[in-house]
């Protein structure tokens, strides 16, 4: 039993990363009608916002120690943090610790510059253009992302923790009344689980309450007509972009604690998350959700040594093999609506 | 209705081309004029560097790349001749091979063996390597020792750990001076009985693939002979990522010690996550929980962060040795780059040494010549301490370094710190091994 909840708590916080990259791939299909593979490389953005942060809060001034040598034994050159020396050892430490969660500050900027460039400047042009297309561009963009990334932070995964506070794991088997140690959950993923739920509820609440939701909600049921009744809806559309820029990047910078970020996690994420919006039925936003976390603990469970004793191999194709399912028995999808990607 | 025109001078390029194209096929035999394939016939020769330049190992390939970039310049009498100085050969003299000013084309195996037996297949036709070396991956080592093999060039192996590289996928023209699986295990298991005792049960997360197969074969057998239970092997999917699901079962199933068989970023992830998971905190069997990485490398390190902290683990080498080479190389290559070489970087640098001292003292390019000059033959000075390359199975046999991951680092370059340095004789196992077998050298192909 506690094994079982160990992986359905495993599956939340892998499905709270789905959840919100196929949110966002749904918001833009649904929005502007494109298949957006670059959607990975935003998420890997936002993580680097994190990785940048971290750098920039590390910057440092560089004096020399005359009693200490460097490897090749000349005097040693002692790096200490400018913010450290702005505010103290104490503030400025805790400044440095907290740069993750301080990087959504600098993500929501950023990722929405890039929705907005990489809309105007790349997508818009593929809008009348076949799926194909825009997958090949989408595609293509989101490899020369990657590769940028490379060239400036390197191959190899950064580790950026967790603010010390949460560094460490809660015992919830105790509270459930199992032995110590029995269930035992980090707390930065309990932090990211509840995050990716107010990400999710502060979207669907902006598509639901306000005017401008209510206008892209029309747009997304029946665009001529909105279009027809005088409203700009390809601008509000290009802020649709720009905002399912900063979920996928907001995604992308509470996960650095979870996995150290390297230039392929988007890449990693991307084709996961496309199943998860094909699963959940493309264009549903409630899908997408349901769907993120449905499969995320699916794949845990796949993942226990009694399911792969039983069915080896099956971890690395139960996403694939639910996809199969779903689409043999409810081919739009769990809450697919009909006529999207229909003929 | 189309009318064809036959001119002279058409008729003898078509002749021309299409002698070209029917020569094609028989590139690797291309030399049959010489002996063998792409035999040196100007003032230079060409080597060839195969190692990652994309993919999840590019750091390692960049450090690899700067390895050999050094070698190539001290071979050509450049720089302060970094290990020259230091190696007991002392054929080598800064006049390049033979006289032969010493060239390099490279190749990005993007980690796959497919794409690495590209490039390789690419340097040695198009570009004319006599040598290849480098790589991060055994599975790329032994699938671009098989095409070295098949061409009839010398493959010099960088960074691969796998035993079968030198196991049951040895080849004649294939030579390994990095350590293996075995060896690790060898040196790593006394002292894991001195810090953790002989009662534990030991949970095993694999990379699913020939060097996490041997690594985890290894590391069992050699834990299980001091009295350790293996508790589970479970293979973990390459590249992984979030490991999460692979390590909660850990908590329940009766282990105190998770060996984690990874390397590279999936080691960086997998390490960090069951940090994060408590497992250093908690308690098993009345038994503090701990770790074991059994292949360290700095670069890995400063990945993994604070989680590295009193996990211990081996090395082929480590830039903080004390011996004369390590001190000559480390120089070099820090003055050159303003960082110490990884243990990928010393291999790599190493490997083209050994490969110019044994053209030279054989004086001969000829690959078989290069073989009979390799096998069997003692060194000192490259900052192993004396190694033998063991004419049976291509492997090096040196002294390995066991580490652990330093508790207060002074910098970022002192993330290791070296536990003990275990002696050759410890880590020594017959050719014909268990762990080894089902392989054979086969005959050198000199590729004429």
């Amino acid at each position: 039993m506690d094994a079982i909840l160990i992986q359905i708590l495993n599956g939340l916080d892998k499905g709270s990363a789905y959840a919100l990259i196929a949110l966002g791939l749904t918001l833009i299909f649904g929005t502007l009608g494109v298949v957006n593979f670059a959607h990975g490389a935003l998420f890997m953005i936002g993580a680097f916002c994190a990785v940048t942060l971290q750098k920039l809060l590390t910057l440092s001034v560089t004096t020399i120690d005359p009693e200490r040598t460097d490897f090749l034994g000349n005097p040693l050159k002692v790096q200490t943090p400018y913010v450290e020396n702005w505010f103290g050892p104490e503030v400025g430490g805790t400044i440095v610790d907290w740069a993750v969660p301080l990087a959504i500050l600098l993500a929501i900027p950023v990722m929405l510059l890039v929705g907005f460039v990489m809309e105007r400047g790349l997508i818009k042009h593929f809008y009348k253009r076949p799926h194909a297309d825009q997958i090949l561009v989408t595609f293509g963009l989101a490899i020369v992302l990657q590769e940028i990334v490379k060239y400036f932070y390197g191959a190899n995964p950064i580790p950026t923790p967790a603010p010390d506070a949460f560094r460490g794991s809660l015992d919830i088997g105790v509270w459930l009344g199992f032995d110590p140690y029995a269930i035992i959950y980090p707390y930065w993923r309990l932090v990211y689980f509840f995050f990716a739920g107010v990400i999710i509820a502060a979207v669907f609440a902006f598509l639901q309450f306000t005017t401008f939701g209510m206008v892209v909600r029309a747009g997304m049921a029946d665009r001529e007509t909105v279009g027809l009744l005088g409203i700009d809806i390809d601008r509000r559309f290009t802020l649709m972009f720009g905002l399912a820029a900063v979920v996928a990047g907001l995604a992308g910078v509470m996960y650095t604690p979870i996995l150290s970020p390297n230039y392929h996690m988007g890449m990693d994420f991307l084709v996961l998350s496309f199943v998860v919006v094909v699963v959940g039925g493309m264009g549903s936003l409630p899908g997408a959700v349901l769907a993120g976390f449905l499969l995320g603990i699916l794949q845990s469970f796949a993942s226990m040594n009694e399911v792969k004793s039983l069915l080896p191999g099956i971890d690395q194709i139960i996403i694939y093999l639910v996809a199969i399912v779903i689409l043999l028995t409810r081919p739009r999808g769990l809450m697919g609506r009909r006529g999207v990607m229909e003929e | 209705m189309t009318r064809q025109t036959f001119s002279r001078r058409g008729v003898l390029k078509s002749g021309a081309a299409t002698g070209a194209g029917l020569a094609l096929p028989t590139i690797f035999t291309a030399s049959s004029a010489a002996a063998f394939t792409n035999a040196p016939t100007g003032s230079s020769v060409t080597l060839g560097f195969n190692v990652p330049q994309t993919g999840a190992y590019a750091d390692e390939g960049a450090d690899e790349l700067r390895a050999f970039e050094l070698a190539v310049e001290h071979l050509n009498g450049g720089g302060d001749g970094g290990m020259l100085q230091t190696f007991s050969s002392q054929a080598l003299d800064g006049t390049g091979i033979l006289g032969k000013k010493v060239e390099f084309v490279t190749g990005d195996t993007q980690t796959k063996s497919d794409a690495a037996r590209a490039s390789a297949q690419s340097m040695i036709q198009k570009d004319g390597a006599i040598m290849i070396s480098g790589g991060s991956s055994s599975g790329v080592a032994v699938a671009v020792q098989g095409l070295c093999q098949e061409a009839g060039v010398i493959f010099m192996a960088g960074l691969t750990h796998s035993n079968d590289t030198t196991g049951k996928d040895r080849k004649a023209n294939g030579f390994r001076h990095f350590f293996n699986a075995y060896m690790s295990a060898a040196a790593l298991a006394p002292v894991l009985q001195n810090l953790y005792g002989t009662d534990r049960r030991a949970y095993h997360l694999t990379a699913d693939y020939t060097w996490g197969w041997t690594q985890e074969e290894s590391i069992a057998a050699a834990t299980e002979a001091m009295g350790w239970q293996t508790a589970e092997k479970v293979r973990t999917p390459l590249g992984a990522g979030d490991f999460s699901s692979y390590i909660a079962p850990v908590l329940n199933s009766g282990a105190d010690v998770l060996v984690l068989n990874h390397y590279g970023g999936d080691m960086v992830n997998s390490l960090t996550q069951a940090v994060q998971f408590g497992l250093r905190e908690r308690q098993a069997n009345g038994k503090d929980f701990q770790i074991v990485v059994p292949l360290y490398s700095e670069l890995m390190a400063r990945g993994a962060g604070q989680a590295i902290k009193g996990i211990p683990g081996s090395q082929n080498w480590d830039w903080k040795l004390e011996d004369a080479g390590t001190k000559a190389f480390v120089k070099s290559f820090g003055e050159k780059y303003g960082f110490p070489p990884s243990q990928a970087a010393h291999t790599c640098y190493v490997q083209t040494l050994l490969y110019a001292d044994a053209v030279t003292r054989a004086g001969d390019f000829n690959p078989c010549a290069v073989v009979e000059a390799l096998e069997g033959y003692e060194f000192d000075g490259l900052g192993n301490g004396p190694t033998l390359y063991r004419a049976e199975d291509h492997q090096c046999f040196k002294d390995v370094v066991v580490v652990k991951g330093a508790e207060n680092p002074q910098d970022e370059f002192h993330l290791v710190e070296i536990v003990e340095v275990t002696p050759t004789e410890q880590v020594t196992y017959a050719h014909d091994h268990p762990m080894f077998a089902g392989g054979s050298l086969g005959e050198c192909n000199p590729g004429a």
